[in-house]
This record gives structure tokens, C-alpha cells and sequence, in this order.
């Protein structure tokens, strides 16, 4: 593998790609809160402690549509809930222990979850994870605080296409798996999606994501042996 | 100050529920029901998570073409087998220059 200075490896790359392209959005969170109310610190803090966008917003979103900040608290919790569901994944893809899983848990969203799963083997997974984590944490949490304090002179960042560059990133990322793992997980992917539009006009914003994950039940029933659970697969997975 | 408690109670929590995904009992992750679940569990939640963003705005569905638009070239380019960073370049710059183009 080449891991020159010059050419980065294939893991690295792609992490270091979502991880700027997705850490502008800090922007819009840092602008979303300042429009809130919330000082240019408390913006920060939360970008800083609780880095999972989709629960900075819905916190931000009850504060600043006056609902209690207790109701806010509990709607971002259960938005987290999703990074429990990667965790248990990455727990055997990424194979860290001790210190070093203490700081990488901090990093378990949606974008280092979809780098990770995207590689093949270990040693590519555990890169491309650590990349997305550090340049994603870096962009983001400087982007809050550039939204933060310019908040009114931030211009929409649909103009440049921000906003198809989220769904096209996870659409890619997903990819491989979609091709190489046969129906049953196109199958998964399709009522996730469908459990998610059906959910959205009925439940707070966040929760259509989470309620998908009923999705893999189903990926997981019917034929014995599913996709993941036979011994070669495990196999390809714990080798470096 | 409430604002501030809210804050720091969320990031923990925050923070927690990621490290008990990543750091659940041995016996836990090597259930064969669990072990399929967390398998599979991914892929449904991204796959949501496309949807979700291309097509809801707030929690109601939204058909933005420029957005769609994006996302349909980033499929293509997928299909051609273009590289990543490629295919989110395809998609920013069909929205972009479909939304400069005056559709919307």
C-alpha cells in the first residue's frame, strides 16, 4: 500500500474527503444555533461534546421553537441511539480496546461508521474510521464556530450543491455493500428507506432514521444463515 | 445556565451511548441474533439516511429537482465505477448548476 507523502491510501483519502465535505455543514449548525440563541460557547460545546450532527440540530431546533430544553435533551439522546447500533458493528470491524476505544467512541457517527464498513479488512478500516474522525471533528467544530459568529452573513449553501453532496456521500459509501452482498441486503436497504419516508410525516425529525433499523430485522429472518453470520465471513473480517 | 446543563448532560450522554455500542459485552456481540442484527443494522440506517436527505425537508417530504438531480448524477457515476471524491463532485456540481440554471 502506498502511504507516501504524496499519495495518500485509499481509506485515507476517502476519509479525508467526507470529512470536509461533511465538516462544512458545521457551518449551517453553528448559524442554526446562534439564530437560536444560543451564545458562540454554548454553539461550540455541543459541537464539541456532543459531535453527532443529527442531535446537535434537534437540541438546538426545541430550544429555539421555545419548547423546554429538557424535551430537547431527550430528543437528542434518542438520536445518538443510532450510534449505539454502529458501535456494535465497528465493535469487531475496528477490534479496539483499553485507551484507545475510550477516544475512538467519540467519533461513532454516521460518517466514520460509513468509511469504516466501506473498507476491506482491518488495518483499512481502522484508517479510514480515524481519518474521517479527526479531519470530520476538526472541520465541524471549526465551521460551528465560523457559523456561530457570522451568522447573518452565511449564504445558503445549497447554492454550491452542499446539499446534494450528504445523500450522494452515504449513497456512495453504501454502494459496495449494496452490490457485493447479494438481495437480501438490497432488500434491507430499500425498507429502510421505505420505513423512513413513511415515518417522516408522523414523527420528530431524526426519529425516521432510527425506526429503519427495524429494517435489518427482516435481513435477518428467513433464510437461515444470513449474509453476515456464516464462518468465512467472519473470517474476511478479522484478518488485517 | 440551564442551557449550559442541558449541554454538558447531552454531550455525555451522547458520548455514552457511542461507547456502549463500541464497547458492548463480548457475550452480547457474539449472540447470533445480535451479531446479525448489528450486521445488517447499518446498512438500513445509511440507506434511510440517503432518503432522508434527499428527499425531507423538516420532517415533511420535499421534491427539490436540483437536489434529486445530484443525487440520480452521483448513481450514475457510481454505476460508471467512478471514484468516490468524483462521485460527490458529480453531485454538488449537477445541483449547483442545475439551481443556477434557474430550476428548483
Amino acid at each position: 500500500m502506498n502511504t507516501s507523502a504524496f499519495s495518500l491510501s485509499p481509506p485515507a483519502r476517502d476519509g479525508l474527503g467526507v470529512g470536509l465535505a461533511v465538516g462544512v455543514s458545521g457551518l449551517a449548525f453553528g448559524t442554526t444555533a446562534a439564530t437560536a440563541g444560543l451564545s458562540v460557547a454554548q454553539a461550540c460545546a455541543l459541537s464539541l461534546l456532543c459531535f453527532t450532527g443529527a442531535s446537535q440540530f434537534a437540541l438546538v431546533g426545541v430550544v429555539a421553537g421555545g419548547g423546554s430544553v429538557m424535551a430537547g435533551a431527550t430528543g437528542a439522546l434518542l438520536l445518538g441511539a443510532r450510534n449505539t447500533l454502529y458501535g456494535l458493528r465497528l465493535a469487531d470491524v475496528l477490534g479496539w480496546h483499553g485507551g484507545r476505544r475510550i477516544a475512538a467512541a467519540h467519533g461513532l457517527i454516521d460518517e466514520t461508521a460509513a468509511v469504516a464498513l466501506a473498507q476491506r479488512g482491518r488495518r483499512d478500516a481502522r484508517t479510514g474510521y480515524t481519518v474521517t474522525f479527526a479531519s470530520l471533528f476538526l472541520c465541524w467544530n471549526l465551521t460551528t464556530l465560523v457559523g456561530a459568529l457570522a451568522a447573518d452573513r452565511i449564504g445558503d449553501p445549497a447554492v454550491f450543491g452542499l446539499d446534494a453532496v450528504g445523500p450522494a456521500l452515504f449513497l456512495a459509501l453504501v454502494w459496495p455493500r449494496l452490490r457485493e452482498e447479494g438481495r437480501r441486503s438490497r432488500l434491507v436497504a430499500l425498507l429502510g428507506v421505505l420505513i423512513a419516508l413513511a415515518a417522516t410525516p408522523l414523527v420528530p425529525p431524526g426519529v425516521p432514521v432510527l425506526l429503519a433499523a427495524v429494517a435489518a430485522l427482516a435481513g435477518m429472518g428467513g433464510a437461515a444463515g444470513s449474509d453476515g453470520d456464516t464462518p468465512g465471513d467472519r473470517e474476511r473480517e478479522v484478518r488485517p | 445556565m440551564t442551557v449550559w446543563i442541558v449541554i454538558l448532560v447531552t454531550g455525555l450522554g451522547c458520548y455514552l451511548m457511542k461507547l456502549a455500542g463500541l464497547a458492548a459485552p463480548r457475550r452480547l456481540l457474539d449472540h447470533p441474533k445480535v451479531r446479525g442484527f448489528a450486521m445488517t443494522v447499518p446498512i438500513a440506517l445509511l440507506a434511510a439516511l440517503v432518503a432522508i436527505q434527499a428527499v425531507t425537508e423538516d420532517g415533511a417530504l420535499v421534491f427539490d429537482l436540483p437536489r434529486v438531480s445530484g443525487l440520480a448524477a452521483a448513481a450514475v457515476a457510481l454505476l460508471l465505477r467512478a471514484p468516490f471524491l468524483l462521485v460527490i463532485l458529480v453531485a454538488a456540481a449537477t445541483a449547483a448548476g442545475l439551481r443556477a440554471l434557474g430550476l428548483s
